[in-house]
């Protein structure tokens, strides 16, 4: 009789290495994505590349059939469905990674466009400033909305959360309405814009050049990917989706739940708030009619349509919410009503999400999996002799 | 641990679970696996003292000032009945009740009205009766999320990735790695939580709770589903983490698997301690016989 402990007798080696191929990605790119993932880095950039490459020349390539126009300018139309990405992105934050339920995410956005133009706008008496700096400052605003929101109300969970989070949208839309210095439905016109050589009195980033503000938009989704990437391999990353899947369990195993639930809000408002400056500068004009409840909607609707929890399927979903209306001007006004039929339809066959993969949440996962299969191996080599020994 | 000789012990093991992939757990993986706090009390004192501990729901009184202490480095089982009170004083200790009375101290210090986090940071860790795992995260990953104690990263550390985030990550994977191959399920750490099998999800949990750097484990009732031979293999798991520097409370029906591993026993009773003692002792105690053990001594080994 052994004296070692017996340990792991519960499933085999084979077993569980069909459990990983099959279990560990659900859905029609299973392949795909297993196959991503073991591919060098170097070849991963190198399809990466020209794809960028493409995306960030949409509005020059203006691909026919694909291309909005007539009904809509095409570069313009780029941006507004790059502007919905970055949307989609903050609010993924909130609602894909840590499981919190807003829906009056167009608080923040709003709040966004409002320090853009309070602080831009020839209207506003505020001290001016460059329109670029308004982006940081933008964000900076938003993050202490985010807190002072979170604070209060982030001890509450589930309904009660998005309950409180609807009456936020709506607050913040009602004091552009009340507030003078907001200034209501007149708004704020000649909102600011990015320096650029102009063309014959033109500017670059003039309001109906949409180009220029698509990539402006592109180059941020990319640098806030990049981060947004950074902190879901890290503890941060793996506490939210830990709050998301079980909250309890995740403070009882030493997370400060709370800490991490304000993490999110802030993020998500900083995305939401930048995305909202950038929005009032290429529009070049800010009233409160822009900010009610259906946006928060759609926004959310971004969001599960994408596949909630995944940076790259939100981004698809938000370029699709803004897309369709903006292609099939025939249908655009019946647009929530299709969104709707989306939805359902997506619940009941596909409920992660048109690319719903699972976010990968270490930093050296590729260390990890190399020891796993070390650990394996050596497992199934040592056994023969093992027993032999015995 | 003196009364369990390996006589004991079923030959069950060998025969069964041979094929089923039995790890080795060499001396370099326990030693990686040990407790690396500091504890001030010296093995054998004094580490969590129960004091008069009482929970109430309304009017009914689930746990009457109880009394007990667990001394650092023994395995100490907790018994009774079906609503004697077990759980509760699991979750009052843990800070997930709120006592009406008493007090729970860890090395001197009172665990009351600190938030839940902070128990666990303190150093007292718990494992669910029902499994409680982050299904969508692999089981690396839930074995970091306990790691969280250590690590001080914050947002602007993970978003730019400076060099203390980069160490910790580094240092998850290493330790991560150590405890998953010290439960003995380290060959299915990248695999969903939800997508492993029963069994290997009980030892995650462990592996889970162990990663906070516990001063002391709580298990409650970790061996419940298991089969004869998986329960062998979790008392040896138990008595190697006690080995490896932890102290150990254990929840358990399973009398046989609560004899065989425990130093001590409290057995609770209606929410009032009915008799602490070594296992010996409580096998032969009147009244723990009549409350609890009647049933089991006359029905033979469960």
């Amino acid at each position: 009789m052994s004296t070692e402990p017996v340990l792991g007798s519960e499933g085999t080696q084979k077993h569980l290495d069909e459990l990983a191929q099959q279990t560990n990605k659900p859905g029609r790119f299973s392949g795909l994505n297993s196959w991503w993932e073991q591919q060098p880095r170097a070849k991963q950039w190198a399809i990466l590349l020209p794809i960028a490459l493409l995306v960030f020349f949409l509005p020059v390539i203006n691909p026919p059939i694909i291309t909005t126009e007539p009904g809509n300018d095409w570069p313009l139309a780029c941006f507004d469905m790059a502007r919905f990405a970055l949307v989609a992105l903050g609010l993924n934050v909130v609602v894909g990674q840590a499981g919190l339920l807003d829906l009056g995410y167009v608080g923040f956005f709003a709040v966004g466009s409002y320090v853009a133009a309070l602080w831009t706008s020839p209207d506003s008496s505020y001290v001016h400033i460059p329109y670029l700096w308004t982006l940081p400052l933008a964000m900076l605003v938003t993050v202490a909305f985010g807190i002072c929101l979170g604070i209060p109300t982030l001890r509450l969970r589930g309904d009660y959360l998005a309950i409180v989070t609807l009456g936020f949208g709506e607050i913040i839309r009602l004091l552009a309405t009340i507030i003078p210095v907001m200034r209501g439905q007149q708004g704020f016109k000649e909102v600011g814009h990015p320096p650029g050589p102009s063309d014959h009195g033109v500017p670059l980033f003039a309001n109906n050049h949409g180009t220029p503000w698509y990539m402006l938009t592109v180059v941020i989704i990319v640098i806030v990917m990049i981060l947004l990437g950074n902190i879901e391999r890290s503890r941060v990353g793996r506490a939210w989706i830990a709050i998301r899947e079980d909250e309890d369990a995740a403070e009882i195993m030493g997370v400060p739940t709370f800490k991490f639930k304000i993490w999110a809000f802030g993020t998500g408002a900083a995305i939401g708030g930048l995305s909202g400056a950038l929005f009032a500068g290429q529009v070049g004009f800010v009233n409160n009619q822009k900010f009610d409840v259906v946006t928060s909607v759609l926004f959310l609707c971004a969001v599960i349509l994408g596949g909630s929890g995944n940076k790259l399927g939100v981004i698809i979903g938000g370029a699709l919410v803004s897309y369709i209306p903006l292609r099939f001007t025939s249908i655009a006004e019946y647009k929530y009503l299709i969104f709707g039929v989306a939805l359902v339809l997506l619940m009941i066959f596909r409920s992660q999400g048109l690319i719903g993969a699972r976010a990968h949440l270490l930093a050296y996962a590729r260390q990890a999996r190399a020891r796993t299969k070390e650990i394996a191996s050596r497992r199934r080599t040592a056994e023969p002799t093992k027993e032999a020994a015995s | 641990m003196t009364n369990m000789t390996p006589d004991d012990i079923p030959e069950v093991i060998s025969d069964d679970a041979a094929p089923a992939a039995p790890p080795s757990l060499d001396s370099e993986t326990a030693e990686k696996a040990a407790a690396e706090r500091d504890i001030s009390v010296a093995v054998g004192e004094t580490l969590v003292e129960i004091d008069n501990l009482s929970v109430t729901f309304g009017g009914l009184t689930a746990l009457d000032a109880v009394n007990f202490k667990i001394k650092r480095g023994e395995i100490l089982g907790l018994i009774g009945p079906n609503g004697a009170g077990k759980t509760t004083c699991f979750n009052a200790m843990s800070g997930v009740y709120k006592p009406s009375g008493g007090d729970v101290r860890l090395e001197g210090v009172s665990l009351l009205r600190k938030k839940q986090h902070t128990i666990t940071r303190m150093g007292l860790a718990r494992t669910f009766q029902n499994i409680r795992l982050w299904g969508e995260m692999t089981a690396l990953e839930n074995v970091a999320v306990g790691l969280d104690t250590r690590h001080h990263t914050s947002l602007f550390g993970a978003m730019l990735g400076l060099p203390r985030h980069r160490r910790e990550e580094k240092s998850s994977i290493e330790r991560g790695m150590a405890l998953l191959e010290f439960v003995g399920i380290a060959d299915a750490a990248m695999t969903k939580a939800s997508a492993l099998p029963y069994g290997h999800q009980r030892r995650l949990e462990i592996a889970r709770a162990l990663a906070t750097d516990p001063k002391l484990l709580c298990l409650d009732e970790p061996a419940a589903g298991f089969n004869p031979a998986e329960k062998e293999n979790l008392m040896e798991l138990i008595r190697t983490i006690r080995d490896d520097g932890y102290t150990v409370l254990l929840i358990e029906h399973d009398m046989k698997l609560v004899m065989g591993v425990t130093d001590r026993i409290v057995v609770l009773e209606f929410g009032k301690l009915l008799a602490e003692g070594p296992p010996k002792e409580i096998r032969q105690n009147p009244a723990v016989i009549s409350a609890y053990l009647g049933e089991e001594a006359d029905g033979g080994a469960a």
